[in-house]
């Protein structure tokens, strides 16, 4: 599997590290903590992710991956998708 | 039909031409007392156990596929009960028990070998860790014995001792553990549950629920029209969220790949399992005499059901790292499966948040050696309504409650278990 970093372009999935389901947004508070921190869509399909390219750039990206086949079909700096 | 060396002797003699199917491949009835999704290992030993234990026999296990087509015909079929926790231990060892008796119970060849499992040291700390984990599996009166380097010497001489970065200082061995034929377990399952009456339907995916004005579970829709039930057992493994999905339920569960291997076949070498205690590989030889091997999941979400290579290259590396010899035999086949990995690597048996609704679901990799004890547990669950006692802490609402088992130690992190 190749990952399209915006940055420094496609690389060998190898020089990343995963972090899962991106969709997940830190509460300010206690409340949606557990949820947070355990519960996940898991969605056969496209999921947006978050890779960080250790061996590279050292940007945080935001993938979109079909779970099913590894097919990309986008791949922006997470400190763009966040805004 | 009982098996026996006499109907062996007698079906030889008559050219094998005698044989009868051992399920039977049923149609959907219009309804059931509990309807089990899912024909893996746990689905059907579930069902057996319903009618063996608790004398429910109006159930059907329904299968989208065929039966074992999922991890129970994809796993590397280890066998063990080497846990620490106290939520665990207890479960595996239960498990180990009923593998012991499985195939008189059963009546079927479920090839259950105690060739016993070493997990190799390589520093001190690891040393001390195994020490405690092999007490906490006497106190539950499971089998464990540390084993110094030249004992484990003795085993396997053809271990890389002298790795200038893994030295192999000793082991912890259970020698009760072992592995079991997979595919047999499923079959072995599948004809004692269809001879108690049991419903086993193939080609038949669960696509939705049935619920009542109180939102409560009254039944599946299934590819093949729905099936009205009292109760629903979810046992469908990597595929739990998807399913859980359906009910509205979101699962503290990712769904990862993990792969297996095996080489060509071998004259006899290696003596049991073995697990390397540096990095993640694992090794037994199968009675055809290739080795089969695994290591780490790929490490990210998936529902491929086949691995990709940086994998293949780490599991390899570790191999070699360990045993050289492994260097000089050709790789046959490999696979992957989907399996269903829980924040805290421990599995879930309990009731779903959604009236009458059950799962059984989160078993990371290591679900095999559950499979009778699981289905025990899931069948108590199933029809008392209460946990069964070795099974107590396996709850869903642990994550919230913070009564973790988390044998790594590890945290939030489905990948890494
Ligand atoms: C490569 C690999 C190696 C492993 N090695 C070991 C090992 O050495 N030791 C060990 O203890 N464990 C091991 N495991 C883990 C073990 O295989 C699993 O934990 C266990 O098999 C899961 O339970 P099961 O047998 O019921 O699952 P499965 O056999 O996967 O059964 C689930 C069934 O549900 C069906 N299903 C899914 N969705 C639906 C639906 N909507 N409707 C109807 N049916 C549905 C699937 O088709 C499948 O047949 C390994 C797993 C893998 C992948
Ligand atoms: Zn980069």
């Amino acid at each position: 599997m190749r990952i399209p970093c915006p940055y420094c372009g496609e690389r060998n999935s190898g020089e990343f590290v995963y972090r899962g389901d991106a969709a997940p947004m830190r509460p300010e508070g206690a409340e949606g903590l557990f949820d947070y921190v355990y519960l996940r869509e898991n969605p056969a399909g496209p999921l947006r992710e978050h890779w960080y390219h250790a061996q590279g750039c050292r940007n945080w990206i935001e993938v979109t991956r079909d779970t099913r086949n590894h097919v990309i079909s986008g791949a922006i700096l997470a400190r763009e998708a966040r805004r | 039909m009982r098996y026996s060396l006499f109907t062996l002797a007698r079906q030889a003699l008559s050219g094998h031409k005698g044989w009868r199917p051992a399920w039977r491949d049923a149609e959907p009835a219009e309804a059931y007392d509990i309807v089990i999704v899912g024909g893996g290992g746990h689905g059907l030993a579930t069902a057996h156990y319903l009618s063996r234990n608790h004398g429910i026999t109006r159930v059907a296990v329904v299968e989208k596929g065929w039966i074992g087509g999922g991890n129970a015909g994809r796993n590397t079929t280890i066998i063990r009960s080497n846990y620490g926790l106290p939520g665990n231990e207890a479960f595996y060892e239960w498990s180990m028990k009923l593998w012991e008796g499985l195939e008189q119970e059963l009546n079927y060849n479920t090839m259950v070998s105690q060739r016993g499992i070493v997990n190799l040291y390589h520093s001190d700390a690891q040393r001390d860790a195994y020490a405690r984990r092999g007490n906490a599996m006497i106190l539950h009166g499971a089998d464990a014995e540390m084993l110094d380097r030249d004992a484990v010497r003795r085993m396997a001489p053809f271990l890389d001792f002298d790795n200038a970065r893994f030295p192999i200082m000793g082991g912890l061995l259970q020698s009760r553990a072992g592995t079991a034929r997979h595919d047999a377990v499923v079959w072995g399952y599948a004809r004692a549950a269809s001879a108690h009456g049991v419903d086993i339907i193939q080609n038949c995916e669960v696509i939705g629920f049935l619920r009542d004005n109180s939102g409560a579970i009254t039944g599946v829709e299934t590819t093949r029209g729905p099936i009205r039930a009292g109760k629903v057992g979810l046992a469908v493994a990597g595929h739990s969220s998807r399913v859980a999905a359906l009910a509205d339920i979101r699962l503290p569960i990712e769904s990862h790949a993990l792969q297996a291997f095996v080489s060509e076949g071998l004259k006899p070498t290696i003596p049991g399992v073995i697990t390397f205690g540096a990095g993640h590989f694992y090794v037994s030889q199968s009675d055809k005499g290739g080795l089969v091997f695994g290591g780490d999941i790929d490490g990210y979400n998936s529902y491929a059901q086949r691995g990709n290579l940086p994998v293949v290259e780490d599991v390899c590396e570790g191999g070699m790292a360990l045993m050289p010899m492994i260097g000089r035999a050709r790789i046959l086949r490999s696979w992957g499966g989907i399996v269903d990995m829980t924040m805290d690597g421990s599995p879930i048996i309990d009731r779903a948040p959604v009236e009458g609704l059950y799962l059984n679901a989160g078993w990371c990799y290591g679900g095999f050696k559950a499979t009778p004890a699981s289905g025990w547990c899931f069948a108590h669950l199933l029809a008392t309504g209460k946990p069964h006692e070795t099974a107590a802490a396996f709850r869903l609402d642990r994550f919230a409650s913070g009564y973790l088992i988390d044998e790594k130690g590890a945290g939030a992190q489905p990948n890494l278990h």
